[in-house]
Protein backbone atom coordinates (compact mmCIF):
# COMPACT_ATOMS: atom_id res chain seq x y z
CA UNK A 1 0.00 0.00 0.00
CA UNK A 2 2.94 2.45 1.14
CA UNK A 3 5.18 1.15 -1.63
CA UNK A 4 3.30 2.17 -4.40
CA UNK A 5 3.62 5.77 -4.00
CA UNK A 6 7.04 6.08 -2.40
CA UNK A 7 8.19 4.70 -6.25
CA UNK A 8 6.24 6.96 -8.09
CA UNK A 9 7.68 9.32 -5.89
CA UNK A 10 11.25 7.70 -6.39
CA UNK A 11 10.62 7.90 -10.02
CA UNK A 12 9.48 11.45 -10.06
CA UNK A 13 12.84 12.56 -8.12
CA UNK A 14 14.67 10.71 -11.08
CA UNK A 15 12.68 12.33 -13.68
CA UNK A 16 13.42 15.73 -12.04
CA UNK A 17 17.20 15.54 -12.17
CA UNK A 18 16.72 14.17 -15.75
CA UNK A 19 15.03 17.03 -16.83
CA UNK A 20 17.38 19.92 -15.32
CA UNK A 21 20.55 17.56 -16.76
CA UNK A 22 21.46 19.26 -19.72
CA UNK A 23 21.23 22.86 -18.46
CA UNK A 24 22.77 22.31 -14.79
CA UNK A 25 25.58 19.86 -16.45
CA UNK A 26 26.88 22.78 -18.85
CA UNK A 27 26.16 25.77 -16.31
CA UNK A 28 28.40 23.58 -14.08
CA UNK A 29 30.81 22.99 -16.68
CA UNK A 30 31.17 26.36 -18.68
CA UNK A 31 29.51 29.35 -16.21
CA UNK A 32 30.44 28.48 -12.71
CA UNK A 33 33.59 26.23 -13.20
CA UNK A 34 35.29 29.41 -15.39
CA UNK A 35 34.02 31.71 -12.72
CA UNK A 36 35.42 29.91 -9.77
CA UNK A 37 38.41 29.01 -11.94
CA UNK A 38 38.95 32.67 -13.19
CA UNK A 39 39.47 33.72 -9.17
CA UNK A 40 42.27 31.38 -8.61
CA UNK A 41 43.93 32.16 -11.75
CA UNK A 42 43.50 35.72 -10.20
CA UNK A 43 46.34 34.97 -7.89
CA UNK A 44 48.91 33.66 -10.32
CA UNK A 45 51.04 34.57 -12.95
CA UNK A 46 49.70 32.62 -16.28
CA UNK A 47 50.60 33.27 -19.86
CA UNK A 48 49.16 29.72 -21.26
CA UNK A 49 52.63 28.96 -22.49
CA UNK A 50 54.32 28.28 -18.94
CA UNK A 51 52.47 26.52 -16.32
CA UNK A 52 50.88 28.84 -13.84
CA UNK A 53 52.81 30.25 -10.95
CA UNK A 54 51.26 31.19 -7.59
CA UNK A 55 51.85 35.03 -6.84
CA UNK A 56 49.51 35.50 -3.77
CA UNK A 57 47.99 39.52 -4.05
CA UNK A 58 50.57 40.28 -6.27
CA UNK A 59 48.31 40.90 -9.15
CA UNK A 60 45.76 43.10 -7.21
CA UNK A 61 48.40 45.04 -5.67
CA UNK A 62 50.14 45.81 -9.15
CA UNK A 63 46.68 46.82 -10.49
CA UNK A 64 45.47 49.31 -7.84
CA UNK A 65 49.09 50.79 -6.84
CA UNK A 66 51.13 50.75 -10.53
CA UNK A 67 48.71 50.52 -13.60
CA UNK A 68 48.49 53.54 -14.48
CA UNK A 69 46.29 52.30 -17.59
CA UNK A 70 43.68 50.83 -15.63
CA UNK A 71 43.27 53.89 -13.81
CA UNK A 72 42.68 55.97 -17.03
CA UNK A 73 40.68 53.25 -17.90
CA UNK A 74 38.13 53.08 -15.27
CA UNK A 75 38.24 56.99 -15.43
CA UNK A 76 37.03 56.62 -19.17
CA UNK A 77 34.33 54.41 -18.00
CA UNK A 78 33.35 56.44 -15.83
CA UNK A 79 33.17 59.29 -17.99
CA UNK A 80 31.42 57.06 -20.32
CA UNK A 81 28.79 56.33 -17.67
CA UNK A 82 28.24 59.87 -16.33
CA UNK A 83 27.80 60.70 -20.71
CA UNK A 84 25.48 57.81 -21.27
CA UNK A 85 23.25 57.32 -18.71
CA UNK A 86 21.78 60.61 -17.61
CA UNK A 87 21.58 62.17 -21.02
CA UNK A 88 20.27 58.63 -22.24
CA UNK A 89 17.49 58.49 -19.31
CA UNK A 90 16.11 62.21 -19.82
CA UNK A 91 16.05 61.75 -23.61
CA UNK A 92 14.27 58.86 -23.17
CA UNK A 93 11.74 59.79 -20.36
CA UNK A 94 10.93 62.85 -22.65
CA UNK A 95 10.39 60.20 -24.99
CA UNK A 96 8.17 57.91 -23.36
CA UNK A 97 5.96 61.01 -21.93
CA UNK A 98 5.54 62.35 -24.98
CA UNK A 99 4.65 59.04 -26.65
CA UNK A 100 2.14 58.14 -23.50
CA UNK A 101 -0.02 61.46 -24.60
CA UNK A 102 -2.94 61.37 -27.30
CA UNK A 103 -1.57 60.60 -30.26
CA UNK A 104 -1.46 58.43 -33.37
CA UNK A 105 1.10 55.81 -34.78
CA UNK A 106 2.40 55.07 -31.21
CA UNK A 107 3.64 51.79 -32.94
CA UNK A 108 5.41 53.21 -35.26
CA UNK A 109 7.45 55.42 -32.68
CA UNK A 110 7.98 52.36 -30.79
CA UNK A 111 9.59 50.61 -33.51
CA UNK A 112 11.61 52.96 -34.88
CA UNK A 113 13.20 54.04 -31.24
CA UNK A 114 13.46 50.20 -30.52
CA UNK A 115 15.36 48.96 -33.97
CA UNK A 116 18.97 49.92 -32.73
CA UNK A 117 18.12 46.93 -30.03
CA UNK A 118 17.96 44.61 -32.77
CA UNK A 119 21.13 45.41 -34.66
CA UNK A 120 23.77 44.02 -33.43
CA UNK A 121 25.80 46.69 -31.71
CA UNK A 122 28.69 45.49 -33.81
CA UNK A 123 26.58 46.72 -37.39
CA UNK A 124 25.64 49.52 -35.06
CA UNK A 125 29.27 50.57 -34.17
CA UNK A 126 29.91 50.33 -37.96
CA UNK A 127 27.48 52.63 -39.30
CA UNK A 128 28.17 54.96 -36.79
CA UNK A 129 32.10 55.21 -37.57
CA UNK A 130 31.58 55.89 -41.15
CA UNK A 131 28.99 58.84 -39.63
CA UNK A 132 32.15 59.92 -37.81
CA UNK A 133 34.20 59.50 -40.89
CA UNK A 134 37.30 61.96 -40.62
CA UNK A 135 37.76 64.80 -43.24
CA UNK A 136 34.85 65.70 -45.09
CA UNK A 137 33.24 62.51 -46.05
CA UNK A 138 31.34 61.97 -42.87
CA UNK A 139 28.07 62.96 -42.63
CA UNK A 140 28.32 64.76 -39.20
CA UNK A 141 31.45 66.69 -40.49
CA UNK A 142 29.31 67.48 -43.31
CA UNK A 143 26.41 69.27 -41.21
CA UNK A 144 28.90 70.81 -39.18
CA UNK A 145 30.94 72.42 -42.19
CA UNK A 146 28.06 73.12 -44.27
CA UNK A 147 25.48 74.12 -42.04
CA UNK A 148 27.08 75.13 -38.99
CA UNK A 149 29.98 77.22 -40.20
CA UNK A 150 32.30 75.28 -38.40
CA UNK A 151 35.77 73.49 -38.40
CA UNK A 152 35.59 69.43 -39.37
CA UNK A 153 35.94 67.47 -36.49
CA UNK A 154 38.16 63.65 -36.75
CA UNK A 155 35.74 62.27 -34.24
CA UNK A 156 37.48 59.01 -34.32
CA UNK A 157 40.82 59.72 -34.24
CA UNK A 158 41.72 62.65 -32.12
CA UNK A 159 41.82 62.42 -28.19
CA UNK A 160 39.23 65.23 -27.13
CA UNK A 161 36.38 63.60 -29.37
CA UNK A 162 36.79 59.74 -29.68
CA UNK A 163 34.85 59.23 -26.03
CA UNK A 164 32.68 61.69 -26.53
CA UNK A 165 31.68 60.15 -30.11
CA UNK A 166 31.10 56.68 -28.30
CA UNK A 167 28.64 58.11 -26.18
CA UNK A 168 26.56 59.77 -28.58
CA UNK A 169 26.30 56.53 -30.31
CA UNK A 170 25.86 54.77 -27.51
CA UNK A 171 22.96 56.85 -26.06
CA UNK A 172 21.90 56.04 -29.30
CA UNK A 173 21.42 52.40 -29.31
CA UNK A 174 20.34 52.56 -25.92
CA UNK A 175 17.32 54.55 -26.33
CA UNK A 176 14.22 52.41 -27.42
CA UNK A 177 14.96 49.95 -24.46
CA UNK A 178 14.65 52.71 -21.60
CA UNK A 179 11.50 54.25 -23.67
CA UNK A 180 9.83 50.84 -23.57
CA UNK A 181 10.52 50.27 -20.17
CA UNK A 182 9.12 53.77 -18.79
CA UNK A 183 6.46 53.51 -20.91
CA UNK A 184 5.23 50.37 -18.87
CA UNK A 185 6.31 52.32 -15.93
CA UNK A 186 3.70 55.65 -17.65
CA UNK A 187 1.03 52.85 -17.44
CA UNK A 188 1.16 52.14 -13.64
CA UNK A 189 0.20 55.86 -12.95
CA UNK A 190 -3.20 55.91 -12.37
CA UNK A 191 -5.10 58.46 -15.11
CA UNK A 192 -6.85 60.35 -12.47
CA UNK A 193 -4.33 61.68 -10.70
CA UNK A 194 -3.77 64.04 -13.96
CA UNK A 195 -7.56 64.52 -14.00
CA UNK A 196 -7.34 66.06 -10.34
CA UNK A 197 -4.45 68.19 -11.42
CA UNK A 198 -6.04 69.32 -13.89
CA UNK A 199 -9.29 70.60 -12.42
CA UNK A 200 -6.87 72.01 -9.95
CA UNK A 201 -5.37 73.98 -13.14
CA UNK A 202 -2.18 72.43 -13.75
CA UNK A 203 -0.50 72.73 -16.51
CA UNK A 204 1.50 70.16 -18.43
CA UNK A 205 5.49 71.15 -16.78
CA UNK A 206 3.40 71.20 -13.57
CA UNK A 207 2.18 67.32 -14.35
CA UNK A 208 5.40 66.26 -15.60
CA UNK A 209 7.58 67.20 -12.55
CA UNK A 210 4.53 67.30 -9.63
CA UNK A 211 2.84 63.53 -10.75
CA UNK A 212 4.75 61.83 -13.57
CA UNK A 213 8.01 62.41 -12.14
CA UNK A 214 7.90 61.40 -8.53
CA UNK A 215 5.31 58.70 -9.09
CA UNK A 216 8.20 57.54 -11.79
CA UNK A 217 10.72 57.49 -9.54
CA UNK A 218 10.78 53.52 -9.00
CA UNK A 219 11.00 52.85 -12.80
CA UNK A 220 13.91 55.84 -13.07
CA UNK A 221 15.68 54.10 -10.10
CA UNK A 222 15.72 50.72 -11.57
CA UNK A 223 16.46 51.79 -15.69
CA UNK A 224 19.32 53.99 -14.34
CA UNK A 225 21.10 51.18 -12.15
CA UNK A 226 20.55 48.94 -15.08
CA UNK A 227 22.45 51.29 -17.21
CA UNK A 228 25.21 51.41 -15.09
CA UNK A 229 25.42 48.29 -14.79
CA UNK A 230 25.40 47.79 -18.64
CA UNK A 231 27.23 50.63 -19.76
CA UNK A 232 29.84 49.81 -17.10
CA UNK A 233 30.55 46.73 -19.23
CA UNK A 234 30.90 48.29 -22.29
CA UNK A 235 33.00 46.65 -25.59
CA UNK A 236 31.51 46.04 -28.59
CA UNK A 237 31.23 49.99 -29.38
CA UNK A 238 35.13 50.39 -27.91
CA UNK A 239 36.27 48.20 -29.62
CA UNK A 240 35.06 48.60 -33.12
CA UNK A 241 35.36 52.22 -33.31
CA UNK A 242 39.04 52.44 -31.92
CA UNK A 243 40.88 49.04 -32.76
CA UNK A 244 38.42 47.66 -34.74
CA UNK A 245 38.77 50.43 -37.32
CA UNK A 246 42.20 49.99 -37.88
CA UNK A 247 43.57 52.35 -34.78
CA UNK A 248 45.20 51.59 -31.43
CA UNK A 249 42.68 49.83 -29.28
CA UNK A 250 41.27 52.58 -26.83
CA UNK A 251 42.47 55.10 -29.43
CA UNK A 252 44.56 57.35 -29.32
CA UNK A 253 46.63 58.38 -26.33
CA UNK A 254 44.35 55.93 -24.46
CA UNK A 255 41.58 58.46 -24.95
CA UNK A 256 38.68 55.67 -25.14
CA UNK A 257 40.08 52.85 -23.13
CA UNK A 258 37.34 51.53 -21.16
CA UNK A 259 37.47 48.77 -18.41
CA UNK A 260 36.54 46.05 -20.21
CA UNK A 261 38.78 46.40 -23.67
CA UNK A 262 41.48 46.87 -21.44
CA UNK A 263 40.90 43.72 -19.65
CA UNK A 264 40.46 41.80 -23.12
CA UNK A 265 43.43 43.38 -24.34
CA UNK A 266 45.68 41.94 -21.13
CA UNK A 267 43.81 38.47 -21.51
CA UNK A 268 44.18 37.94 -25.11
CA UNK A 269 46.58 40.02 -26.81
CA UNK A 270 48.98 40.30 -24.01
CA UNK A 271 48.32 37.01 -22.79
CA UNK A 272 48.62 38.02 -19.23
CA UNK A 273 45.76 35.66 -18.32
CA UNK A 274 45.94 35.79 -14.29
CA UNK A 275 46.91 39.78 -14.35
CA UNK A 276 43.54 40.19 -16.53
CA UNK A 277 41.54 37.82 -14.51
CA UNK A 278 42.13 39.78 -11.30
CA UNK A 279 41.22 43.03 -13.25
CA UNK A 280 37.83 40.31 -14.30
CA UNK A 281 37.61 40.11 -10.53
CA UNK A 282 37.89 43.68 -9.31
CA UNK A 283 35.21 44.76 -11.78
CA UNK A 284 32.99 42.22 -10.95
CA UNK A 285 33.13 43.29 -7.54
CA UNK A 286 32.10 46.50 -8.54
CA UNK A 287 29.42 45.37 -11.15
CA UNK A 288 28.44 43.13 -7.95
CA UNK A 289 28.23 45.97 -5.78
CA UNK A 290 25.50 47.85 -7.80
CA UNK A 291 24.09 45.31 -8.23
CA UNK A 292 23.19 44.74 -4.56
CA UNK A 293 22.16 48.44 -4.39
CA UNK A 294 19.67 47.97 -7.46
CA UNK A 295 18.26 44.77 -5.39
CA UNK A 296 18.12 46.72 -2.46
CA UNK A 297 16.02 49.97 -4.18
CA UNK A 298 13.63 47.43 -5.93
CA UNK A 299 12.89 45.57 -2.94
CA UNK A 300 11.90 49.33 -1.94
CA UNK A 301 9.76 49.81 -5.05
CA UNK A 302 7.89 46.69 -3.64
CA UNK A 303 6.74 48.26 -0.64
CA UNK A 304 6.48 51.59 -2.28
CA UNK B 1 -12.31 77.83 -27.53
CA UNK B 2 -9.39 78.51 -25.44
CA UNK B 3 -9.20 75.42 -24.07
CA UNK B 4 -9.57 73.21 -27.39
CA UNK B 5 -6.92 75.49 -28.66
CA UNK B 6 -4.06 74.80 -26.25
CA UNK B 7 -3.74 71.05 -26.34
CA UNK B 8 -3.63 70.91 -30.26
CA UNK B 9 -1.04 73.21 -30.50
CA UNK B 10 0.92 71.20 -27.38
CA UNK B 11 -0.19 67.75 -29.44
CA UNK B 12 1.44 69.40 -32.75
CA UNK B 13 4.68 70.06 -31.13
CA UNK B 14 5.07 66.50 -29.67
CA UNK B 15 4.68 65.23 -33.12
CA UNK B 16 7.15 67.37 -34.52
CA UNK B 17 9.19 66.56 -31.55
CA UNK B 18 8.95 62.88 -31.82
CA UNK B 19 9.61 63.73 -35.96
CA UNK B 20 12.87 65.11 -35.39
CA UNK B 21 14.30 62.10 -32.84
CA UNK B 22 12.84 59.54 -35.46
CA UNK B 23 14.66 61.34 -38.39
CA UNK B 24 17.40 60.95 -35.97
CA UNK B 25 17.07 57.10 -35.50
CA UNK B 26 16.73 56.42 -38.92
CA UNK B 27 19.51 58.50 -40.29
CA UNK B 28 22.05 55.64 -39.59
CA UNK B 29 20.64 53.02 -41.38
CA UNK B 30 19.50 55.15 -44.51
CA UNK B 31 23.48 56.68 -44.40
CA UNK B 32 24.49 52.74 -44.68
CA UNK B 33 21.85 51.76 -47.41
CA UNK B 34 22.90 54.41 -49.46
CA UNK B 35 26.55 54.14 -48.96
CA UNK B 36 26.21 50.09 -49.77
CA UNK B 37 24.68 51.45 -53.30
CA UNK B 38 27.38 53.95 -54.57
CA UNK B 39 30.29 53.51 -56.44
CA UNK B 40 33.86 54.18 -54.88
CA UNK B 41 33.63 57.98 -56.52
CA UNK B 42 30.63 58.53 -55.26
CA UNK B 43 31.21 58.32 -51.70
CA UNK B 44 34.44 60.06 -52.23
CA UNK B 45 32.77 63.26 -53.39
CA UNK B 46 32.39 66.10 -52.02
CA UNK B 47 29.92 67.24 -50.71
CA UNK B 48 28.46 64.00 -50.36
CA UNK B 49 25.16 63.50 -51.35
CA UNK B 50 22.13 62.27 -49.72
CA UNK B 51 20.76 60.12 -52.54
CA UNK B 52 22.28 57.92 -54.87
CA UNK B 53 23.61 59.34 -58.50
CA UNK B 54 24.07 56.47 -60.02
CA UNK B 55 22.93 52.98 -57.85
CA UNK B 56 25.54 50.05 -58.20
CA UNK B 57 25.66 46.51 -57.06
CA UNK B 58 29.30 46.71 -57.54
CA UNK B 59 29.72 47.07 -53.47
CA UNK B 60 28.18 43.70 -52.91
CA UNK B 61 29.49 41.99 -56.23
CA UNK B 62 33.03 43.00 -54.63
CA UNK B 63 32.00 41.72 -50.83
CA UNK B 64 30.77 38.79 -52.07
CA UNK B 65 34.15 37.76 -53.92
CA UNK B 66 36.62 38.29 -51.52
CA UNK B 67 34.28 37.73 -48.36
CA UNK B 68 32.37 34.14 -47.88
CA UNK B 69 29.74 36.19 -46.54
CA UNK B 70 26.86 33.59 -47.54
CA UNK B 71 29.18 30.62 -45.49
CA UNK B 72 28.99 32.80 -42.70
CA UNK B 73 25.47 33.33 -42.23
CA UNK B 74 24.91 30.09 -42.39
CA UNK B 75 27.45 29.87 -39.57
CA UNK B 76 25.62 32.64 -37.23
CA UNK B 77 22.21 30.38 -38.46
CA UNK B 78 23.55 27.68 -37.34
CA UNK B 79 24.71 28.84 -33.87
CA UNK B 80 21.69 30.44 -33.02
CA UNK B 81 19.26 28.00 -34.14
CA UNK B 82 21.23 25.34 -31.79
CA UNK B 83 21.23 27.68 -29.21
CA UNK B 84 17.65 28.84 -29.27
CA UNK B 85 16.36 25.21 -29.47
CA UNK B 86 18.17 24.27 -26.56
CA UNK B 87 17.42 27.32 -24.56
CA UNK B 88 13.81 27.11 -25.83
CA UNK B 89 13.52 23.28 -24.96
CA UNK B 90 16.03 22.15 -22.30
CA UNK B 91 15.89 25.50 -20.40
CA UNK B 92 12.18 24.99 -20.45
CA UNK B 93 11.93 21.61 -19.30
CA UNK B 94 13.99 22.27 -16.58
CA UNK B 95 11.79 25.16 -15.21
CA UNK B 96 8.80 22.98 -15.34
CA UNK B 97 10.74 20.78 -13.32
CA UNK B 98 11.64 23.67 -11.08
CA UNK B 99 8.28 24.95 -10.99
CA UNK B 100 6.33 21.69 -10.27
CA UNK B 101 8.76 18.74 -8.64
CA UNK B 102 9.85 18.31 -5.20
CA UNK B 103 13.15 16.78 -5.68
CA UNK B 104 16.30 16.94 -3.21
CA UNK B 105 18.05 20.44 -3.64
CA UNK B 106 16.08 21.91 -5.70
CA UNK B 107 15.87 25.30 -4.62
CA UNK B 108 19.41 25.08 -3.88
CA UNK B 109 20.69 24.73 -7.29
CA UNK B 110 17.53 26.95 -8.47
CA UNK B 111 19.23 29.74 -6.13
CA UNK B 112 22.71 28.90 -7.61
CA UNK B 113 21.16 29.67 -10.85
CA UNK B 114 19.72 33.01 -9.71
CA UNK B 115 22.64 34.00 -8.62
CA UNK B 116 25.00 33.17 -12.11
CA UNK B 117 22.74 35.96 -13.40
CA UNK B 118 25.43 38.71 -11.62
CA UNK B 119 28.06 36.83 -13.60
CA UNK B 120 29.47 38.97 -15.89
CA UNK B 121 30.87 37.54 -19.30
CA UNK B 122 34.47 39.28 -18.67
CA UNK B 123 34.48 36.79 -15.52
CA UNK B 124 34.34 34.10 -17.13
CA UNK B 125 35.98 34.28 -20.75
CA UNK B 126 39.60 33.77 -20.09
CA UNK B 127 39.48 30.04 -18.42
CA UNK B 128 36.13 29.66 -20.63
CA UNK B 129 38.66 29.81 -23.24
CA UNK B 130 41.46 27.69 -21.67
CA UNK B 131 38.43 25.03 -21.05
CA UNK B 132 38.17 24.83 -24.63
CA UNK B 133 41.17 24.72 -25.72
CA UNK B 134 41.72 21.97 -23.42
CA UNK B 135 38.85 20.52 -24.67
CA UNK B 136 40.13 20.71 -28.14
CA UNK B 137 36.96 22.45 -29.07
CA UNK B 138 38.87 25.87 -30.34
CA UNK B 139 37.74 26.90 -33.62
CA UNK B 140 34.98 24.61 -34.00
CA UNK B 141 31.34 24.55 -33.94
CA UNK B 142 31.23 22.61 -30.40
CA UNK B 143 33.15 25.32 -29.11
CA UNK B 144 30.95 28.06 -30.43
CA UNK B 145 27.46 26.36 -29.45
CA UNK B 146 28.24 24.43 -26.17
CA UNK B 147 29.58 26.40 -23.96
CA UNK B 148 27.00 29.61 -24.78
CA UNK B 149 24.66 27.00 -23.88
CA UNK B 150 25.72 26.79 -20.50
CA UNK B 151 24.41 30.80 -19.77
CA UNK B 152 20.13 29.40 -19.81
CA UNK B 153 19.79 30.66 -16.27
CA UNK B 154 17.70 33.57 -17.30
CA UNK B 155 15.48 31.31 -19.67
CA UNK B 156 14.81 29.00 -17.48
CA UNK B 157 14.12 31.29 -14.45
CA UNK B 158 11.69 32.57 -16.97
CA UNK B 159 9.94 29.68 -18.04
CA UNK B 160 9.71 28.66 -14.44
CA UNK B 161 7.86 31.57 -13.50
CA UNK B 162 5.16 30.94 -16.07
CA UNK B 163 4.93 27.18 -15.03
CA UNK B 164 4.65 27.96 -11.66
CA UNK B 165 1.24 30.10 -12.34
CA UNK B 166 -0.11 27.20 -14.20
CA UNK B 167 -2.69 25.77 -11.52
CA UNK B 168 -1.39 22.01 -10.40
CA UNK B 169 -4.85 20.48 -10.98
CA UNK B 170 -4.20 20.30 -14.58
CA UNK B 171 -1.03 18.76 -14.12
CA UNK B 172 -2.68 16.51 -11.73
CA UNK B 173 -5.32 15.60 -13.54
CA UNK B 174 -2.95 14.53 -16.60
CA UNK B 175 -1.41 12.39 -14.21
CA UNK B 176 -4.59 10.73 -13.38
CA UNK B 177 -5.46 10.20 -16.94
CA UNK B 178 -1.84 8.04 -16.78
CA UNK B 179 0.30 10.68 -18.43
CA UNK B 180 4.43 10.55 -17.96
CA UNK B 181 6.30 13.43 -16.80
CA UNK B 182 7.60 13.62 -20.26
CA UNK B 183 4.20 13.84 -21.67
CA UNK B 184 2.99 16.50 -19.72
CA UNK B 185 5.68 18.64 -20.37
CA UNK B 186 4.59 18.45 -23.84
CA UNK B 187 1.27 18.35 -24.38
CA UNK B 188 0.38 19.93 -21.44
CA UNK B 189 3.19 22.71 -20.25
CA UNK B 190 4.26 23.64 -23.70
CA UNK B 191 1.23 24.81 -25.37
CA UNK B 192 0.49 27.09 -22.39
CA UNK B 193 3.50 28.87 -21.83
CA UNK B 194 4.32 29.65 -25.99
CA UNK B 195 4.55 33.19 -25.24
CA UNK B 196 7.28 33.20 -22.80
CA UNK B 197 8.95 30.42 -25.25
CA UNK B 198 8.53 32.68 -28.40
CA UNK B 199 10.51 35.56 -26.02
CA UNK B 200 13.23 33.56 -25.07
CA UNK B 201 13.54 32.16 -28.76
CA UNK B 202 13.69 35.86 -30.39
CA UNK B 203 15.71 37.56 -27.67
CA UNK B 204 18.30 34.72 -27.18
CA UNK B 205 18.27 35.15 -30.81
CA UNK B 206 18.89 38.52 -31.09
CA UNK B 207 21.70 38.17 -28.43
CA UNK B 208 23.33 35.29 -30.31
CA UNK B 209 22.94 37.08 -33.61
CA UNK B 210 24.91 39.77 -32.40
CA UNK B 211 27.58 38.15 -30.32
CA UNK B 212 30.99 39.44 -31.04
CA UNK B 213 33.42 38.52 -27.82
CA UNK B 214 33.14 34.79 -27.77
CA UNK B 215 33.38 34.03 -31.46
CA UNK B 216 36.46 36.53 -31.56
CA UNK B 217 38.02 34.40 -28.66
CA UNK B 218 37.26 30.77 -29.91
CA UNK B 219 37.56 30.96 -33.88
CA UNK B 220 41.12 31.22 -35.53
CA UNK B 221 40.36 30.59 -39.37
CA UNK B 222 38.17 32.92 -41.56
CA UNK B 223 35.99 29.79 -42.61
CA UNK B 224 34.43 29.65 -38.49
CA UNK B 225 33.47 33.50 -38.63
CA UNK B 226 30.31 34.36 -37.41
CA UNK B 227 28.56 37.57 -39.14
CA UNK B 228 29.53 40.08 -36.16
CA UNK B 229 33.28 38.90 -35.93
CA UNK B 230 33.43 38.56 -40.23
CA UNK B 231 32.12 42.93 -39.81
CA UNK B 232 34.49 43.36 -37.02
CA UNK B 233 37.51 41.92 -39.13
CA UNK B 234 36.34 43.62 -41.96
CA UNK B 235 35.77 46.88 -40.28
CA UNK B 236 39.42 46.46 -39.00
CA UNK B 237 40.60 46.28 -43.05
CA UNK B 238 38.44 49.46 -44.12
CA UNK B 239 39.43 52.90 -44.72
CA UNK B 240 38.43 53.61 -47.70
CA UNK B 241 36.18 51.14 -49.87
CA UNK B 242 33.41 52.02 -46.37
CA UNK B 243 30.59 51.49 -49.72
CA UNK B 244 31.30 47.52 -49.22
CA UNK B 245 31.61 47.88 -45.36
CA UNK B 246 27.99 49.35 -45.31
CA UNK B 247 26.77 46.39 -47.96
CA UNK B 248 28.41 43.95 -45.41
CA UNK B 249 26.89 46.12 -42.45
CA UNK B 250 23.37 45.27 -44.34
CA UNK B 251 23.47 41.84 -45.00
CA UNK B 252 24.27 41.55 -41.02
CA UNK B 253 21.21 44.05 -40.02
CA UNK B 254 18.50 43.17 -42.63
CA UNK B 255 17.65 39.60 -40.89
CA UNK B 256 17.63 41.20 -37.75
CA UNK B 257 15.07 44.04 -39.06
CA UNK B 258 12.81 41.22 -41.32
CA UNK B 259 12.37 39.19 -37.83
CA UNK B 260 11.56 42.28 -35.90
CA UNK B 261 9.12 43.49 -38.13
CA UNK B 262 7.38 39.89 -38.05
CA UNK B 263 7.63 39.64 -34.25
CA UNK B 264 7.43 43.30 -33.45
CA UNK B 265 4.36 42.81 -31.08
CA UNK B 266 6.05 39.83 -29.48
CA UNK B 267 9.35 41.54 -29.14
CA UNK B 268 8.16 44.53 -27.39
CA UNK B 269 6.51 42.64 -24.54
CA UNK B 270 9.22 40.80 -24.47
CA UNK B 271 10.76 43.84 -22.84
CA UNK B 272 8.95 43.99 -19.83
CA UNK B 273 9.45 39.99 -19.30
CA UNK B 274 13.09 40.20 -19.22
CA UNK B 275 13.25 43.54 -17.58
CA UNK B 276 12.42 41.34 -14.16
CA UNK B 277 16.34 40.49 -15.00
CA UNK B 278 16.88 42.55 -12.20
Amino acid sequence: MNKKPFLQELNRQKMSYIFIAAPFILFLIFVLGPAIASFILSFTKYNVIQPAEFVGMANYKAIILQDARFWKAIKNTLVYVIGVVPFGICIALILAVAIDQRIKAKNFFKGVLFLPTVTSIVASSVMWRWLFAGEKYGFINYFIVIKLGLKPVDWLLSPTWTLPSIIIMSIWAGLGYNVILFLAGLQTIPHAMYEAAEVDGAGYWHKFFRITIPLLKPTIVFVSIMSVIVSFQVFEQVYLMTGGGGGQLGGVLDSALTAVPYLFDKGFNKFQMGYASSMAYILFFIIFTLTFINIKFVKSKVEY
Amino acid sequence: MKKFRKPQLTIVIIYLFLIAVMLTMLVPYYWMLITSFKPLAEIQAYPPKFYVESPTIEPYRDLLEIIPMFRYILNSLFVCASVVIFKVFACSLAGYAFAKHKFWGRDKIFFLFLASLMIPWQVNIIPGFLLVKSLGWLNSFKGLIIPTMGWGAFAIFLSRQFIYSIPDDLIDAARIDGCGELRIYTHVILPLIKPVLATVAIFTFIQQWGNLVWPMVITSTRNMRTIPLALTVLSSQTSTNFNMLMAAAVIATVPMLVVFLIFQKYIIKGVYLTQLKG
